[in-house]
């Protein structure tokens, strides 16, 4: 079949893409101070912009796909293994692993696009507008604390949030994931400045601290 | 550094925001009727108000959206933050009125 052929190839392609912070890998892994604080990039995460009213016909048919749509700042939907963020009153973020691209034997985003059909709004395949960088330990909150302006104690900033806002100087979307991880979306472009800061960050946790 | 209250995000620091120029401002009925003075007017001359000032902001780092404040030229204080389209609420008495300014700061004499 010709769709096999083409979903091969496709793999084969996929085989030589390099993530946005892919040269980063090797300094992420001795920068990382194991049981304390540890960045990763977890690379090409499937993601879709949806701007749509969350209260018209259309943001009904795709919150149904989605699990629904969040409605306020901070709000994920979850549905099975994607996750809506909120970006906006009518702009959201899907976001879905990476098998769940189409090119990639998935669904996504054409599933979404066909359930928006001629209804007003907009479906954009983004998948490759962001990375993801997935900061966890007991001192990473510490670590964002250093160039965020947000509250970030768990009292206000509960697992399971996602906001927009600035890391380090640069716009990201801060979503925190469980207790203890973080993950961040900067933009492709900003994602080496980010990397090379959270572990500039990073580094007086990996010496013992002095009383 | 303010700290503004978005509608949509709550409370963010200035630097999310972007500053959007004085709010209010009608866009003229018949821009073709308007003589060369009265469109550069429109286009150009906004107020320089001392004390509570109409103004527009966009949350650009965050929800993208723009809204409008009162805010204090003198003191900073915002005194109010609402949607972009609604009329300008009315302010108390809070407003600093600005009294015979003798010697100005930082005059030169």
């Amino acid at each position: 079949m010709a769709d096999t052929a083409a979903l091969e190839n496709s793999k084969k392609i996929q085989t030589l893409r390099k993530s946005p912070a892919s040269h980063l890998g090797a300094a992420f892994e001795t920068g990382s101070v194991a049981g304390v604080v540890e960045l990763r990039e977890v690379a090409f995460l499937t993601m879709a912009g949806l701007r749509v009213d969350p209260a018209g016909e259309a943001g009904e048919r795709l919150g149904a796909l989605t699990g629904g749509l969040p409605a306020v700042s901070g709000e994920v939907r979850s549905g099975g293994d994607t996750a809506v963020l909120w970006l906006g009153p009518a702009e959201f973020l899907l976001v879905a692993p990476a098998e769940s691209h189409e090119s990639l034997g998935g669904s996504l985003p054409r599933t979404l696009i066909e359930a928006l059909g001629d209804g007003q709004g907009q479906v954009v395949d983004l998948s490759a507008n962001r990375t993801t960088l997935e900061l966890s330990g007991p001192q990473a909150r510490a670590v964002l604390e250093k160039g965020c302006a947000l509250d970030l104690h768990p009292r206000v900033l509960k697992p399971g949030t996602a906001v927009s806002t600035a890391i380090g100087g640069i716009p990201a979307i801060l979503w925190k994931t469980s207790e203890e991880t973080y993950r961040i979306l900067p933009r492709a472009s900003f994602a080496e400045f980010l990397g090379r800061w959270l572990l500039d960050a990073m580094r007086e946790f990996a010496t013992p601290e002095v009383p | 550094m303010l700290l503004i209250s978005c509608p949509n995000c709550g409370p963010r620091d200035e630097t999310e925001f972007h500053y959007g120029g004085q709010a209010h401002v009608p866009y003229p009925e018949n821009p073709a009727e308007l003589t060369d003075r009265e469109w550069a007017e429109y286009l150009f001359y906004r107020d320089n108000t001392k004390g509570i000032f109409a103004e527009r902001w966009l949350h650009s780092t965050g929800c993208r959206q723009w809204f409008n404040m009162l805010r204090d030229t003198v003191t900073y204080d915002i005194q109010a933050v609402y949607p972009m389209g609604q009329l300008r609420p009315a302010t108390g008495s809070t407003a600093p009125t600005v009294t015979t300014p003798a010697s100005p700061e930082g005059a030169i004499k």
